[in-house]
This record gives structure tokens, C-alpha cells and sequence, in this order.
């Protein structure tokens, strides 16, 4: 009986503290300014549309040259992350970033980004488990989670076959 | 106990004295509008060394040598070293009191270590087991960064209520004696042409936890808000003051929202404090700086208390002030267990009066 | 007209991370976990074929189009037989992602980070 009573007298001083978590977070909610939305969505729009539309000039120029389609596009995906990695080594992609955020973030670009910034980050770390751990800190999520859906989707395909 | 008064606030009989402090910040703070007020700006933020967790800790070590040498005191007359940071097991602080052969105690309040070291400085003095404490505290933006945040060079978008990690350290030599800080007096009295006041330590509010339930590490601001308010209220209630006492109260590192938050509260609870009130984070930086709603960090109140208003202090433009560093107690570990951000703020009433 | 798809669908996909970024409390690591695996289960459903043969670089240069490598490459696979279909996601995106690890090592071995100004 004791038992119970202190469950509900527990679950009772739980409740009102979510309320009370929920209504502070309303009222803070009135003093934070929000996002630009609107030049935010733009500015992605834009910087990722263009991206992809290098990406696809590249290719058209690579294919041009007689490689198949499917080469050209691993190459064109090698050349983003290169360039990326390279813009990241040189600090500039942060600025990018600010400035497009999901534009190119989203991008194969992010990913690579994603790979080099906490690498670099921990140079001092050493090359093993600075450097080479730190790669895939972000990444790694991204790597697991990606494979795993993309592997799982193929082995249902084989089952259902 | 003679010397508590009501539920949380100490009094401090001896008055123990502020009589040196020194305050070093780094490039981007330097440029904000409180650069004058501080004793050196880092030219660059990595100060010469090879790692951030190396320059932070060089600068809080300039800091507490420096103010030494202001307060015309030698290494020999310190009894303690009381200091903390926002890295690792306290590395900056540890690292630099390696190098200082003085017993140290390491401090961990997060951002409130300032007004930490200052109240347990001033105990031990007014207790009588210490003539002099050298108190600090630091942070810096590429340390604090990578471990809270995200990797410097990541491309990602800070959202509007997230707060600029300070590089800065500040550092204050607390003493029961002597007029001290002869080398500033004489520098600033020639400048001034005013006699230089006494600055003492009369109250000391130890704050309680107070968590929101906020969990966004981005409304850093708003999850101490609520410690702050009800630190100031109490410490106001055990003295018995009213805010009209004050000629300035100071919060550590609400920034610019949590700094709008604040008033609201305190206005909502009767009290209003609008002409007397500000927060370090808040003026820290220009708005031209894009650091979102202002800085945060250990440096951001310990270089502010140990630039302007140490200084204004000894002018006698204030008189009387409050200083609260505001500090979130989390970890990297808790967030990502998903658990909500407990705030705290530490009180410390300062006086040119040397009375209580 | 190619180009204008890709502009169009590439930015698109681009504007849904932003609202996402806007207006969750998502971090961009989750954001980028969500594309990878929501582009391998519409590959998985045929939805997001349409859209590369549409869009062509617009949807395969965004996240979701990693994940469309990797299911595509485990899809194919399957019809060869069980290894084929572990091996097909890893193997159609090897040249990116050695690059990416490879090439990745190098620069940060090289570059230094920068303070933020």
C-alpha cells in the first residue's frame, strides 16, 4: 500500500515538472529569435542546386571523353569530397557553411567535411588515435547507419527473390 | 554561525581585499567593445604554443603571475591557489599550477568558477588559514568548442540562441591585509589624478542547482536564468538589501537572451533592475561580431570582473556591485544521455566600503 | 533541361535539410544519419530511382543519393545471390568512400585548425 501511494505521490511530482519544463521552454521560446527561414531555404537552394549542377557538367564532360556513365559518377563524387576536404584543410568550408548550411552540407560535400574537421581537430592527438579515430567520429555514424540500411534493403531483395 | 545570514548567504567580517587583479583575452574579444578594460590582448588565439589546451593554460598562468606582480606580492607569500576551467579534469588549471610550485585546489563549477574561487578565497582568508589566494579562471573558444560543440572547421550553422565560448582568463589576488597594488596605483594615479580606492569582499551567496529541463546545449543562456534569478533574490533576502543598494549587479553568462530573460523574471517577481543590471556574455562582444546571443565560458565573467569592474571599482564609479557567474553543469556525456541542463550561479557582493 | 532538373532537385533536397536544421533541435550529424538512410529505403521502395533518372547528379549528389548507391548496389546484387548482395553497397560506392578515408587522412595529417574570428 505504502508502495503505491509513494509511486503515485512520485508520479504526481513528476507530471507538473514536464508541464513546468514545457512552459519555461514557451516563455524562452518568446525571447529567441528565430532563424532567418526564409534566406536560410534560399541560400541552401541555390548553393546545393549549383552544386549539383557542376556535378552534372563535370560528368557531361568526363563522358564526352567516352567514359561510361557509371565511372564518371564515381569520379565526380572522388573529385566533391576532394575538393571538400581540401576546402576544409584550408579552413575556408566553415565560412561556406555559415554562410549555405544545408546548400552544402547536404551534399556529398558535408560528408566529407564531416570526415576531415574533427580529423584536423586532433592532429595533436597523434596520426593513430588522433587523426586516424577522429575521421570517423562524425562519419562514422553516417557510414554504419548508411551500409547497414543499404546491406539490410539487399538481403530482404534476396530473400524475397 | 555568526557569520551566515539566512538560508545561503556568508558574511565576511574581515573583509578580505582584491589587491591585484589582471585580465588577458584573445583576438575576437579584443575587438569587442570591452577591449579597454583589459590588461593584454592575445595578438593570436593559439599564444605561441602548439595546442589550444597549452594556450589556455599559458594565459591563465600570464593571468595569475601578472596580477601577483600588481598586488607587490611574491610567489613565497601565497598560501593557495584556487582556479578552474572548462577542459578535461580541469587540464589549464592543473597544467598551470604545475608550473607555480604553490598548493593549489582545482575548481570545477563550469562557467561560475570565477565567483567559485572568489568565495572559497575569501573564506579561507576570513577564517584566518590564509594571508593571500591567488583565484582564476579560464576558457577558450577552440578548446571549449571541440569538446562541447563541434570540430572548428565543421561546416555547420549556429542557431540564434547559441552563445560564443570566451577566450579569456582572469585572475585576482585575494589578501587579508595592506593596501597593496602599488605598481597601478601609482600608474592610474598619475593618469587619473584620484586617489585609488580599496576594493573588499563583504557577502558571499552560494547558489543551489536549478535545473529547467532545458536540454538544447544551444539555450545554455536560458537553463541558468533561472539559477541566477533565484541566487540574486535570495541574496537579497538574507542581507536584507533592496537592488537599489547596488550600483551595478553583473551576471556571469546568461548572453543576450538569457540577459532579457533575467529582467523578465525578476520583474515578474517584483523586483526591478533594469537601470543597475548587465551580464558579462551580453557585453562581451559587438553585435557586428555574429556571435548569436553574446559569449559564455569561464574567461567571459572571470576577465570582465578582473577588467572593468575591478578597475571601475578602484576608481570609485561603483561602489557597490554583485557579481554572478552563472555556470550550466553538464557534461558531453549527460547530453548525449539526454539529460537536461542543471544551472547554478554563485553570488559575490563587492564593496569600496570598508564596512560591512 | 537536365541542368535545371538537377538545380531543381538537388536544391530541394538541399531546403528540406534546412527546415530540418531550422526548425528541430537536430544536430547535423543526426540530419545527415536521416538523408543516408531515408535515400536507402526509398531505393528500397523504387521511389528514389525515378527521381536519379530524372534529376540525374541532383539526386545522387545530395546524402540521400550515397544511400541510393549503397541499396542500388546490394539491389543488384541480390540477383546474383546472398554474398553478391552484402558486398554490391560497398562495393558501388568503394572509389567515393576510399577517397573520401584516403585522401581525407592526407589533408588532415597536412592542415592545422584555424580559430574562428
Amino acid at each position: 500500500m505504502a508502495k503505491q501511494q509513494q509511486q503515485q505521490q512520485q508520479q504526481q511530482a513528476k507530471k507538473p515538472k514536464k508541464e513546468v519544463t514545457k512552459q519555461y521552454e514557451q516563455y524562452v521560446k518568446q525571447f529567441t529569435p528565430r532563424p532567418k527561414y526564409f534566406t536560410n531555404c534560399a541560400k541552401a537552394f541555390v548553393v546545393g542546386g549549383l552544386i549539383c549542377m557542376a556535378a552534372l557538367y563535370i560528368q557531361n564532360l568526363l563522358m564526352k571523353d567516352g567514359m561510361s556513365e557509371k565511372n564518371a559518377g564515381a569520379f565526380v563524387t572522388v573529385i566533391l569530397i576532394c575538393s571538400a576536404q581540401l576546402l576544409t584543410g584550408f579552413g575556408v568550408f566553415d565560412s561556406i557553411g555559415k554562410f549555405a548550411g544545408a546548400g552544402i552540407f547536404v551534399p556529398i560535400t558535408g560528408f566529407a567535411n564531416s570526415m576531415v574537421a574533427p580529423a584536423i581537430e586532433y592532429k595533436k592527438e597523434g596520426p593513430v588515435m588522433g587523426v586516424g579515430a577522429k575521421l570517423f567520429s562524425l562519419a562514422g555514424p553516417v557510414l554504419v547507419c548508411g551500409i547497414s540500411a543499404g546491406t539490410i534493403i539487399g538481403v530482404i531483395y534476396y530473400l524475397m527473390k | 554561525m555568526k557569520n551566515k545570514l539566512g538560508k545561503q548567504t556568508l558574511q565576511f567580517p574581515l573583509l578580505p581585499r582584491i589587491v591585484g587583479s589582471y585580465s588577458i583575452v584573445g583576438e575576437k574579444e579584443g575587438k569587442g567593445p570591452m577591449a579597454k578594460w583589459f590588461d593584454m590582448v592575445l595578438e593570436e588565439d593559439t599564444y605561441g604554443e602548439k595546442t589550444w589546451e597549452k594556450a589556455e593554460s599559458k594565459m591563465l598562468k600570464q593571468a595569475m603571475l601578472q596580477a601577483l606582480q600588481k598586488s607587490g606580492r611574491e610567489k613565497e607569500n601565497i598560501d593557495t591557489v584556487l582556479s578552474g576551467d572548462l577542459i578535461n579534469q580541469i587540464m589549464s588549471s592543473s597544467f598551470m599550477a604545475r608550473d607555480l610550485s604553490i598548493p593549489f585546489l582545482g575548481l570545477y563549477g563550469a562557467c561560475s568558477t570565477m565567483t567559485e574561487s572568489m568565495i572559497l578565497g575569501a573564506l579561507m582568508i576570513d577564517g584566518e588559514y590564509a594571508s593571500n589566494i591567488l583565484v582564476g579562471a579560464s576558457s577558450h573558444y577552440c578548446t571549449a568548442e571541440r569538446q562541447f560543440r563541434m570540430p572548428l572547421e565543421h561546416g555547420n550553422q549556429r542557431p540564434p540562441s547559441a552563445q560564443w565560448t570566451a577566450t579569456a582568463a582572469g585572475a585576482m589576488v585575494l589578501s587579508a591585509t595592506d593596501k597593496g597594488d602599488a605598481a597601478v596605483k601609482q600608474g592610474k594615479k598619475q593618469q587619473h589624478g584620484q586617489e585609488m580606492k580599496e576594493v573588499y569582499l563583504s557577502h558571499a551567496t552560494v547558489g543551489k542547482i536549478i535545473d529547467t529541463g532545458i536540454k538544447d546545449v544551444n539555450q545554455m543562456g536560458a537553463a541558468m536564468v533561472p539559477a541566477a534569478v533565484d541566487t540574486i533574490l535570495r541574496h537579497l533576502s538574507d542581507t536584507g538589501r533592496g537592488p537599489d543598494f547596488y550600483d551595478l549587479i553583473l551576471t556571469g553568462d546568461l548572453g543576450l537572451i538569457g540577459k532579457d530573460i533575467a529582467l523578465d523574471l525578476l520583474s515578474g517577481r517584483g523586483v526591478d533592475l533594469t537601470a543597475i543590471y548587465n551580464d558579462c556574455g551580453a557585453m562581451l562582444y559587438d553585435k557586428k561580431q555574429d556571435t548569436h546571443s553574446g559569449g559564455s565560458g569561464c574567461g567571459c565573467s572571470a576577465s570582465i570582473f578582473c577588467g572593468y569592474v575591478y578597475d571601475e571599482m578602484r576608481l570609485g564609479k561603483i561602489n557597490n556591485a554583485l557579481l554572478i557567474s552563472t555556470g550550466a553543469l553538464l557534461s558531453t556525456i549527460s547530453s548525449q544521455q539526454g539529460e537536461s541542463i542543471p544551472g547554478i550561479a554563485h553570488a559575490v557582493a563587492v564593496t569600496t566600503k570598508g564596512v560591512i | 533541361m537536365d541542368y535545371l532538373y538537377a538545380f531543381l532537385i538537388g536544391g530541394g533536397i538541399c531546403v528540406i535539410g534546412q527546415v530540418l536544421m531550422d526548425t528541430t533541435k537536430l544536430t547535423t550529424p543526426r540530419i545527415l544519419v536521416i538523408f543516408v538512410v531515408a535515400g536507402a529505403v526509398l531505393t528500397g521502395l523504387g521511389l528514389y530511382e525515378p527521381l536519379v533518372q530524372l534529376a540525374k547528379n541532383g539526386a545522387t549528389v545530395p546524402l540521400p543519393g550515397f544511400g541510393y548507391s549503397l541499396a542500388k548496389g546490394a539491389m543488384d546484387g541480390a540477383k546474383e545471390g546472398f554474398l553478391a548482395a552484402l558486398s554490391g553497397g560497398l562495393k558501388n560506392t568503394a572509389a567515393g568512400l576510399t577517397a573520401a578515408v584516403v585522401f581525407g587522412y592526407i589533408v588532415s595529417l597536412i592542415f592545422s585548425p584555424k580559430s574562428k574570428r
